[in-house]
């Protein structure tokens, strides 16, 4: 694999996807803290907006400690380096919280739907790229559909006014070669000015193999979350996908010094405990369920004394999508009848 | 004689409804509009004896009086809405809204059907299926005791929404909170929509969690969830809570299913059903009024 000279953007999802983590609970002072220190190391974008996306503060997906609004107005001026994007799933979020990311000065905007229902994102699509926005389209939990019929969603979103595509792996369940081939096809049937992105969980390990096979099939985004921070076992390991492409000669422009001092003196005292991949977060990447189940799973396990692992696996088996936190607890309660 | 009245938008929700107002009593339904020449709801609603257009509303004008059309239901969009009402005005014809345009007072049967058709009300919004399905819980609840904030999720099979749901999706969440808030009695509501597409299609579900002021008195709560379940299930018998009330501090959390009865889509689609049979019983009292001109004069 020579990717050596291919030039591509590095976007940080510790205080978005990194919420899910910290169960949305970063102060305002620790997502600052956080930013600047990934700001001082020139990654070029970062997300900042609840782990559910914009008005994602609920009883469902966790209540935040502050709202996406607190938290956009203390890190955006702060900025030098890097550029804040903010994630909206339709159906959670609407084009009125987009207007408020605006006021903000959000410089991204990112519509999350499932892989199969791009249709549902085109009032929030529209709004973004008429407002000038870099609007990206975000296909959620990609691994569960044929490459070609993932290219007709991205068609659509690109239709709308998306300027970026991405494929996520909202499970850590996607594969190398799974990768290569939508990122391949997606690359194929588009002109140059649309960007590919690649957006990875680490539940099976495969986060920095999924990325370079993504930017070998053509990606110039990746998604990554630095110290390990991230839905599931986290995102794809950003200082280490930093790492790997410094060593292959793939520009980044990030200070790797200081993305490493980001993720080892900032981002790790704020986690309660170090990410691993535990036996659950390996079932999420096994069996293709989303990453942000994980931490709601070992809640109901608390509440109702069924085991995460039994939850998470019939989730799977159901097909659940992502949002389908509510999901969780109506599966224990059945378990937990069926066993009597 | 049943009151006779039009069906606006041919799409799943158009359809479906056309076939509860056939088996009604009291309603006659004798016109559908459409916009697309090749919809399959003209086409059924023509080979089931209903008049049809593709020409939109406009093309049902001159034909209101004639006709005797008392009653609209419109299932178009919440953009088209707006215009279709603007239309039918003055015309005598009383609009029952399915789209979450929201022009007149929302409508939940179960809730707050007769205090609408009392005032006399040219137009009632059926919300949303969303809506439908959960606020009734949420009333359930907040009729017991002061309920701060009460948020559903409504998941349906996505081949049970179509290109209207779609469009509107921002209408649909923020319909429905709104209606949380103003006929589910919460304080401050929140509504989230998820499409699955998974095969089979799954069964329309939802949650509703409220969360109280005080502590819940459980046995109330959960007699008075039990009560408005058989209400529902009088229009929509396969209305169910599937489980809870789980009670967790100051959490009240229910999980509903609905199916549906089959009419135009399949059974999986509750929210279609939830929708249309919502709206024709609206419809039915509304129609009974028409009908008992001496008995309405009489109630006033």
């Amino acid at each position: 694999m020579n990717l050596a000279g291919k030039e591509i953007i590095l976007h940080d999802m510790s205080l978005r996807d990194g919420m899910h983590s910290v169960a949305h609970q970063f102060t305002v002072e620790q997502m600052v803290a956080l930013a600047t220190a990934l700001d001082r190391a020139k990654v070029p974008m970062l997300e900042v907006t609840h782990g559910d996306g914009l008005a994602g503060t609920s009883i469902t997906y966790g209540f935040g400690r502050h709202s996406d609004e607190e938290y956009l107005k203390a890190v955006v001026p702060k900025m030098r380096h890097s550029k804040v994007s903010v994630l909206l799933l339709p159906g959670i979020g609407t084009v009125e919280d987009l207007k408020m990311a605006e006021g903000c000065g959000a410089h991204t905007v990112r519509v999350a739907t499932h892989c199969t229902e791009a249709d549902v994102a085109e009032q929030h699509i529209g709004y973004a790229a008429k407002q000038g926005f870099d609007t990206v389209g975000f296909l959620m939990m990609a691994h569960m559909i044929p490459a070609e019929d993932l290219a007709r969603q991205a068609e659509l979103m690109v239709s709308y006014g998306a300027n970026c595509i991405y494929v996520t792996d909202s499970a850590g369940y996607m594969l190398p070669g799974d990768v290569s081939e939508k990122i391949g096809l997606l690359r194929g049937r588009f002109a140059a000015e649309i960007e590919i992105g690649f957006h990875g969980h680490h539940n099976l390990a495969l986060g920095i193999a999924n990325s370079l096979a993504a930017v070998e099939a053509g990606a110039n985004r990746i998604d990554g979350s630095v110290a390990g921070f991230g839905a599931g076992a986290g995102n794809t390991p950003l200082e280490v996908f930093a790492a790997v492409c410094d060593r292959m000669g793939i520009i980044t422009g990030v200070n790797l010094d200081a993305i490493m001092d980001a993720a080892e003196d900032v981002a790790l005292p704020i986690m309660g405990q170090p990410t691993r991949i535990s036996r659950d977060a390996l079932i999420l990447g096994h069996a293709g369920v989303y990453s942000s189940f994980l931490l709601h799973a070992k809640r109901a396990e608390q509440k109702h004394g069924v085991p995460s692992r039994d939850i998470l696996t019939e989730l799977g088996k159901r097909k659940t999508v992502g949002g389908q936190e509510d999901m969780i607890e109506d599966v224990a309660l059945e378990m937990l009848r069926a066993r009597g | 004689m049943p009151v006779n009245c039009a069906l606006i938008g041919s799409g799943n929700i158009g359809t479906d409804l056309m076939y509860k107002l056939l088996r009604s009593e009291l309603l006659n339904p004798v016109w559908m509009v459409g916009i697309d020449p090749q919809s399959e709801g003209l086409f059924r609603a023509r080979r089931l004896g209903l008049k049809a257009t593709d020409q939109g509303v406009d093309a049902l004008l001159p034909h209101i009086d004639r006709d005797g059309v008392r009653i609209a239901f419109d299932a178009t969009s919440a953009y088209c809405h707006r215009d279709n009402a603007e239309k039918l005005a003055g015309r005598g014809v009383k609009m029952v809204d399915l789209t979450p345009a929201a022009i007149g007072p929302y409508c939940i049967p179960p809730v707050n059907l007769e205090e609408h058709v009392l005032a006399q009300e040219p137009n009632v919004n059926m919300v949303t299926c969303g809506g439908q399905a959960t606020i009734p819980i949420v009333h359930a609840v907040s009729r017991v005791q002061p309920v701060e904030y009460g948020e559903i999720v409504a998941t349906t099979a996505s081949k049970s929404a179509g290109p209207g749901t779609r469009k509107n999706i921002d209408e649909f969440t923020r319909t429905t909170a709104r209606a949380i808030e103003r006929i589910g009695g919460a304080k401050r509501g929140k509504a989230i929509i998820i499409l699955n597409p998974a095969e089979p299609p799954m069964v329309m579900r939802d949650t509703v969690h409220c969360l109280l002021r005080d502590d819940p008195d459980e046995a109330a709560i959960r007699a008075s969830l039990l009560r408005m379940e058989a209400e529902v299930q009088q229009y929509v018998p396969g209305y169910r809570i599937k489980e809870g009330p789980v009670f967790d501090g100051l959490r009240v959390t229910t999980f509903l299913e609905v199916e549906g009865a089959g009419d135009y889509l399949p059974t999986y689609a509750g929210n279609l059903d939830i929708m249309t049979a919502a709206a024709a019983r609206a419809g039915e009292v509304v129609a009974a009024q028409f009908m008992e001109p001496a008995v309405a004069e009489a109630s006033r």
